[in-house]
């Protein structure tokens, strides 16, 4: 007996951020229904990988990241380049962990001068994160800013207790803004409207909803993001936004990850990354090549553009 | 919860005077004010005094739609005033209304199947107001039955279960309240409901009070739509809380304000 499906059919749908300014630029968003659903909608920017750089050597990474990125990380421009060459990446995700007061404390101009250097190099759009520190980054950010306007950058992370310093700065400089909420979607509504009274367009908004690792909480981040997507679909424009995950520097902190052989640690950020594509994730910052490689076929068979 | 703003309405001292003198910017405030405190559908109404009622409701419009684009209910009793709205409106518009009557029903069906119209219709007839919530049952189900034979979607529907004043029909706000829950009942898809929220506390004293609660209650029975005053800021604020309590809307600590910038 055939049976008929049950088709939804949303009014609301996911806006659509662009990153970057020239023909290079990317755009994610756009869905007018729960991931690959496509008998019932459509995704009409196919969600992205990008690849995470730091601006410092990060001598800290487990040996499964040393062995795949090897020299290359000691020159964060080599390293950008290689990114793109090599390893086909069409976003970097830049993190300022140089500035951090537990690094090397780089002087905010040297830092600018470094962005600016990596970005010219690169040729390809970029998202550029803090260190994590509010006060160094409340800094350097408007800093990075000013120096790329018009780029049209994705900066992050704007939280519900510190946003207004980078909102100010992303409207000045024309940059979309990464707005970070602690796995709670009525904080993730409530900072988006926050930013949007400050007269954001709440359209560049990108939503960072906390990543956790496989293991460690995902299915939380999983059920927010499903909840939020579902409200938006209704037709909640206060949670209408793409959302980003940083799906590498989560996953590589684990044990699982790091401790287990380089197999082991690449399906660990795999199947993370599988999973919050299927929760709506449209921005996925990895750190392994061959992470990233295998989850963009992922993408390419789930969109239909190649065969499994 | 489609909310219709009910201010444009001859009878009201201001807008009678703004009709007869034209003052098209007491119309266009009044219209801007509502769509801003949060009305989806703007009703119009030329009100009882009206020389000119088609020639009004054409002025009236045509102001409306200078300054604002959501839908119009086009509130009369004469389907050719309602007509004179339909073939100006930009909008896909709400005739308010049809009563249960069938000659009433056949003239106001065909003109809402003709111009694309959606349809108040009352559950009351030459007989008068129901006084029953079966009563009024019988009327929307013969209301309903009647649009679909004339190729209207049940769901293009707004059933009115007839609101009356707390102070002289006290028996029936339950009645009423009944009747919201189990006209959703009659079909698949389900026809919506509005009340005209106003008249429950017609004569009363504390009318915002009267009015919010009984709006609250009715949400809480499924209504889908309500002619009302969107100027009370309380009253879209119990509409607003009442559905963050039925999980229609996600919380946050702006959820009033939130529902204003949708």
């Amino acid at each position: 007996m055939p049976i008929e499906l049950v088709k939804e059919r949303y009014n609301g749908s996911i806006n659509v951020v662009e990153i970057g300014s020239s023909k290079t630029a990317v755009k994610i968003g756009g869905e007018t229904t729960l991931p690959f659903l496509f008998e019932e909608g459509q995704m009409p920017n196919a969600p992205l990988v990008a690849l995470e750089i730091q601006d410092c050597e990060p001598v800290e990474w487990p040996d499964a990241l040393k062995s795949a990125l090897g020299d290359s990380m000691k020159d964060p421009v080599e390293w950008a380049k290689r990114c793109v060459s090599e390893f086909g990446a069409k976003v970097l995700c830049l993190k300022l962990q140089s500035i951090h007061p537990d690094s090397e404390k780089r002087p905010a101009n040297k830092a600018v001068d470094m962005v600016q250097k990596i970005y010219a190099s690169s040729g390809v759009p970029m998202v550029v994160v803090g260190s994590g520190d509010d006060e160094v980054d409340s800094d350097v950010l408007p800093k990075v800013s000013q120096a790329l306007k018009g780029e049209n950058i994705l900066l992050g992370i704007a939280t519900q207790t510190n946003y207004k310093t980078l909102t100010a700065t992303c409207l000045a400089d024309g940059h979309s803004i990464i707005a970070e909420s602690p796995i709670d979607v009525n904080i993730a509504k409530q900072l988006n409207i926050l930013i949007g009274d400050m007269g954001f367009d709440a359209k560049r908004i990108v939503m960072h909803p906390t990543t956790t690792s496989l293991g460690y909480g995902m299915e939380y981040v999983y059920s927010i993001m499903e909840r939020a997507r579902l409200a938006a679909f209704m037709g909640d424009k206060m949670l209408s936004m793409p959302f980003v995950l940083f799906v590498g520097s989560e996953v590589w902190k684990v044990k699982e990850a790091k401790d287990f052989g380089a197999a082991q640690g690449i399906n660990w950020e795999v199947t993370t990354a599988v999973s919050l594509l299927q929760a709506g994730g449209d921005l996925l910052v990895m750190r392994h090549p061959d992470a990233a490689k295998t989850i963009n076929r992922y993408i390419d068979i789930m969109m239909g553009r190649s065969a499994a | 919860m489609i909310v219709i703003g009910e201010l444009i309405n001859g009878m009201y001292k201001d807008v009678g005077k703004a009709i007869v003198n034209k003052e098209i910017d007491v119309i266009q405030h009044l219209a801007v004010d509502q769509v801003n405190a949060g009305s989806s559908v703007l009703d119009v109404n030329t009100g009882p005094y009206s020389k000119n009622p088609k020639d009004d409701m054409k002025w009236l419009i045509e102001s409306i739609q200078k300054v604002t684009d959501v839908p119009l209910a086009l509130d009369s009793t004469k389907p050719d005033v309602i007509e004179e709205g339909l073939k100006i409106v930009k909008k896909r518009a709400i005739i308010n209304s049809t009563s249960a009557d069938n000659e009433k029903m056949e003239k106001i069906f065909t003109l809402a199947k003709s111009y694309n119209a959606q349809v108040i219709g009352l559950t009351m007839n030459r007989s008068g107001v129901p006084n029953s919530r079966e009563m009024r049952l019988e009327l929307a189900a013969a209301i309903v039955a009647k649009a679909v034979e004339f190729g209207l979607n049940p769901d293009d529907l707004f059933i009115d279960p007839i609101v009356l004043p707390v102070n002289v029909a006290q028996p029936q706000a339950i009645e009423v309240l009944e009747s919201i829950r189990e006209f959703r009942l009659l079909s698949d898809p389900a026809p919506n409901t509005v009340v005209g929220l106003s008249n429950v506390s017609q004569g009363t004293k504390f009318r915002s009070l009267v009015n919010r609660t009984f709006l609250t209650m009715a949400v809480a029975n499924g209504l889908t739509a309500a002619i009302l005053d969107p100027l009370d800021k309380e009253l879209i604020d119990a509409m607003v809380t009442a559905e963050l309590i039925l999980n229609k809307n996600i919380y946050c600590d702006s959820f009033l304000d939130a529902y204003r910038k949708r």
